[in-house]
């Protein structure tokens, strides 16, 4: 039994590798897909204040500094209960850009670089610059550069294609 | 009479619909006794002075966050919004009735949010009020 359950382990990550790499494979101008964030503990907690972001778009250095500063998570106290935090930090570093060899969105970052913000990355800078105009980040129906879903409707399923 | 009091407390629900429930109750009476375990004078919650308190600007929390009111506006009734544009449920017990029926999440939210707006713990008496306001709403 334990055998059996083993192999179809194996089975699942065979099918992950497979079908995880051919996800961001897209064209660069028709957007970008992630996979859907499916951990618990992530969706609760970070959605609770805006969308859970992909964690495949920033660095495992990046989240640890992230989830290592909740009481001043910026500009605010997103202060978890350790355990929790530990659960998320642990998803977010295991499925970074970097987790699993080098990525796309991995470009142009310098490995004496840690950013802290999804919008300040080559690749989202590079996605943005020419096609949004600043002035939408701050209408109040936007609000936030962090309002992905303002503009890309299925962001929060990991879509970003352009809208 | 045992019949009676579920037929009361129906009459007591249509008479006013934000009641709060007993798990707002229980809340609310936890921090009653927090406040009196600090000051034994503490003469109970006033639903005037948490709406003062929720709706004055602070000062020593942090710079984008000096009020209650920047995210959840002065409108209890209607929906708030994060920072990062996300909507947040109404704090009206009458509009969001699930509101403060979790001590757990009650308390994270005090704890996160008291800091960010006035940089420090708020007191058994300050939540108590705002609460005594906001299930009165």
């Amino acid at each position: 039994m334990i055998r059996s359950v083993s192999v179809f382990g194996l089975i699942a990550v065979a099918l992950g590798l497979v079908v995880v790499p051919s996800l961001p494979a897209i064209a660069e101008d028709e957007g970008e897909r992630f996979p859907p964030i499916k951990h618990e503990a992530t969706l609760k907690e970070c959605a609770a204040c805006h969308m859970a972001f992909q964690p495949q778009m920033l660095p495992q250095r990046s989240w640890a500094a992230i989830m290592g500063d909740l009481a001043n998570h910026f500009g605010e106290d997103a202060t978890l209960a350790p355990d929790v935090q530990k659960d998320i930090t642990d998803y977010l570093v295991a499925n970074a850009a970097d987790a699993r060899g080098k990525s796309r969105w991995m470009r142009r970052i310098a490995a004496t670089e840690t950013p802290l913000r999804i919008t300040e990355t080559p690749a989202w800078i590079r996605a943005h610059a020419e096609e949004v105009n600043p002035a939408r980040f701050t209408d109040p129906k936007v609000k936030s550069k962090a309002n992905c879903m303002a503009c890309h409707r299925g962001a929060d399923k990991g879509y970003y294609e352009d809208d | 009479m045992k019949r009676l009091i579920p037929a009361l407390m129906v009459l007591a629900g249509l008479a006013a619909p934000a009641l709060a429930g007993p798990a707002q109750d229980a809340q609310i009476a936890a921090y009653l006794t927090a406040a009196k375990a600090a000051d034994p004078g503490f003469a109970g919650f006033s639903a005037a002075r948490g709406k003062a308190f929720f709706m004055a600007d602070h000062t020593g929390g942090k710079p984008d966050t000096p009020s209650c009111t920047s995210c959840h506006t002065k409108n209890v009734t209607v929906a708030g919004q994060t920072r990062a544009g996300k909507a947040i449920d109404p704090m009206a017990l009458s509009k969001t009735p699930d509101r403060f029926s979790d001590p757990a999440k009650v308390e994270k939210w005090f704890g996160r949010n008291c800091n960010s707006v006035l940089g420090r713990d708020c007191t058994p008496a300050e939540k108590g009020d705002v609460l005594s306001w906001l299930v009165s709403q």
